[in-house]
């Protein structure tokens, strides 16, 4: 296991060394220059600029630069606002999207997964049609348009929660619950396909043969074994978390870092977008080596396959 | 010898054909017995026929696909003419779905939509088969290092979040319908190479190719003629399901503002203007949203059918 993970931490170290470099010629490869939005800007303002972000020197001058900068913590600053860094975006937004994400995925993957569960054990039952109903519903509809319409009927029309914002707890339930929506219709059919699944497995025969009640054999021998896809899931899902849901946070108008995101895009504030897109995948990469892990730990099989 | 001629002798003059009646009793029944032997595909057209959700999907599929390419051409607007008499109309005869804040047709507008999403969809689901094919066959065929790199390759684009991609991919090459092809399919192959990769992996062993490859076969005709044809269900189920995942990719991007440039409609576009004016309009996010909703519902149930259809396993 040591070895397993020490292998993978290598591997997750030089993903994010090529992460990097990518993210930077990629910028870099982005036509015009940075200063030339305003005719106006005369050419000294320009070098001046230019002089102050850089840009005036080779590229792989830059190129170091920028990585130093990077290995001391330094994400850059934004083009468009004096004094705003990445970093501080991030600290400031990090803490709202994770509420809101965290409270999205722990909610629908709750609900999701007693849903799926009961529809499994349940099979052909009515759980079990409305789980296909759900699941099918929640990848049909897109999350814009589910947000924009329970911010619509529950905070418009029928006033029971706040509209946008985000001055309290109350604050946070709608998106909570927009991000848990397609959520729940994502658990609920894996667990709902992962559970019939083991069902049909010879060691559940053993089992109920051996004389065990079906609440043993599901607590015993199934959940365990189904829960496992849901464990390589929560990777993506919590990279998903932290970089914060663009949408949501954009229809109830929430400060957290999707949001900054976004208008760094509308601003074409590219060192902005650089910080962000950087600590972004950062973050996504991190977390799929944290689940990597566990899921060696959870599943045996996985080390020996490695 | 004289026995011999005998016979001769009998079988030239007395053994005509009307003496004996044919006894097919025995094997005409055990044939009827079977069932006349069905192809693979034959099979599983008959299933995915047999599917009556399925099918309905792929009907309603065709209608739009059919009023997405006729609607524009026979309708008395133009997706893109401002009418300033005719503002945030309600939907009524003259406009189905009523009009925009310009003035502009809705129902018109949908279904030029419908073809910029539906051609993005289309392209990129086309291009993500064709790229991961190759990449998957060539990684999971010839194995070793090769196969180490090139999906470590894979591991890396993967890691940077697919929207993240898109974004960054549409800041340099400016929004338009060809960068949102490119950027939603830079990472949308990887899913299909994966999947590929793994077919020929478990294929590559078995009995036939390696008969083919005795009698001298060569690389490229074992993946095309071999492998890529029996992995072709969970290609086609995975293409089938990339084409919703294309049109949510588009509407996403039109709606952080970084859509197709108007006038031009999309689904995407015309869900995003809707959904901003939902307090006042809510027929603008209604229909678009509608259409959306329909088209991706249709498409997951066909694929779901498709798989039920395809899945060797699911076979009787």
């Amino acid at each position: 296991m040591l070895r397993y993970t020490v292998k993978r931490f290598l591997s997750m170290l030089l993903t994010l060394f090529l992460v990097a470099t990518a993210t930077f010629f990629l910028m870099h490869a982005i036509p015009g220059q940075p200063f030339e939005i305003s005719r106006e800007t005369p050419e000294s303002v320009r070098e001046a600029l230019e002089k102050e972000y850089g840009l005036d020197q080779p590229v792989w001058k830059q190129y170091l630069t920028y990585m130093n900068n990077l290995l001391h913590g330094e994400f850059g600053t934004s083009m468009k606002y004096k004094g705003q860094t990445v970093a501080g975006e991030v600290t400031g937004g990090m803490p709202v999207s994770a509420i809101i994400g965290f409270g999205g995925v722990l909610v629908g993957c709750i609900i999701g997964s007693v849903l799926g569960s009961i529809a499994a054990l349940k099979n052909k039952g009515v759980v079990d049609y409305v789980v296909i109903i759900l699941a099918i519903l929640g990848v049909s509809v897109p999350n814009f348009v589910f947000g924009s319409l329970i911010q619509r009927y529950f905070a418009v029309e029928w006033s029971l929660f706040p509209i946008q914002g985000w001055r309290g707890w109350t604050y946070a339930i709608l998106p909570i619950a927009a991000a848990a929506f397609t959520n729940i219709a994502y658990y609920a059919r894996m667990l709902r396909t992962s559970m019939l699944d083991t069902m049909g497995q010879d060691y559940i025969y053993t089992a109920k043969s051996k004389g065990l009640t079906q609440g043993e054999i599901v607590r015993r021998h199934m959940l365990r074994n189904s829960f496992l896809p849901l464990v390589t899931s929560l990777g993506p899902m919590c990279a998903g978390v932290l970089t914060g849901n663009f949408v949501i946070e954009k229809i109830f108008n929430i400060p957290g870092i999707g949001q900054s995101m976004i208008l760094a895009i509308q601003n074409s504030d590219y060192t902005m977008i650089m910080g962000l897109t950087i600590i972004f995948s950062f973050i996504s990469i991190i977390c799929y080596f944290i689940v990597d892990i566990v899921y060696g730990l959870v599943d045996p099989r996985i080390r020996v396959a490695k | 010898m004289s026995e011999m001629t005998n016979t001769a002798a009998i079988d030239q003059a007395a053994l005509t054909d009307d003496l004996f009646t044919k006894d097919d009793s025995a094997y005409v029944d055990a044939d009827r017995m079977t069932r006349p032997s069905l192809s693979y595909w034959s099979d599983a057209w008959r299933r995915f026929r047999g599917n009556k959700v399925a099918m309905v999907s792929s009907i309603i599929l065709l209608i739009i696909i059919l009023m997405a390419i006729f609607q524009p051409m026979f309708s008395p607007y133009d997706y893109d003419t401002n009418d300033l008499f005719s503002i945030n109309q309600a939907p009524s005869a003259e406009h189905i779905f009523g009009t925009d804040d310009l003035g502009r047709d809705i129902f018109v507008r949908c279904w030029e939509g419908a073809r910029v999403s539906l051609a993005i969809a289309f392209v990129v689901a086309i291009l993500n088969g064709t790229i991961g094919i190759l990449y998957g066959g060539i990684a999971g065929y010839f194995g070793g290092a090769a196969d180490n790199i090139m999906m470590r390759f894979c591991e890396l684009i993967a890691s940077i979040p697919q929207m993240l991609w898109v974004v960054l991919l549409i800041l340099i090459m400016k929004p338009g319908v060809l960068p949102i092809i490119i950027a939603i399919a830079v990472t949308g192959w990887i899913g299909m190479a994966r999947l590929f990769r793994g077919q020929v992996f478990q294929l590559k062993e078995s009995e036939f190719v390696m008969a083919s490859r005795t009698m001298g076969a060569g690389s490229i005709w074992i993946i095309f003629k071999h492998l890529l044809p029996n992995a072709m269900s969970p290609i086609i189920i995975s293409m089938a399901n990339a084409i919703p995942g294309a049109i949510f990719s588009e509407a996403f991007l039109s709606y952080i503002g970084l859509g197709i440039p108007l006038p031009m409609a999309s689904w995407g576009v015309l869900a995003s203007n809707g959904a901003n004016k939902l307090l006042s309009y809510p027929y603008q996010l209604f229909f678009p949203a509608l259409l959306i909703c329909i088209t991706m519902l249709c498409f997951n149930l066909m694929g779901d059918g498709l798989r039920d259809a395809l899945d060797p396993r699911m076979r009787q």
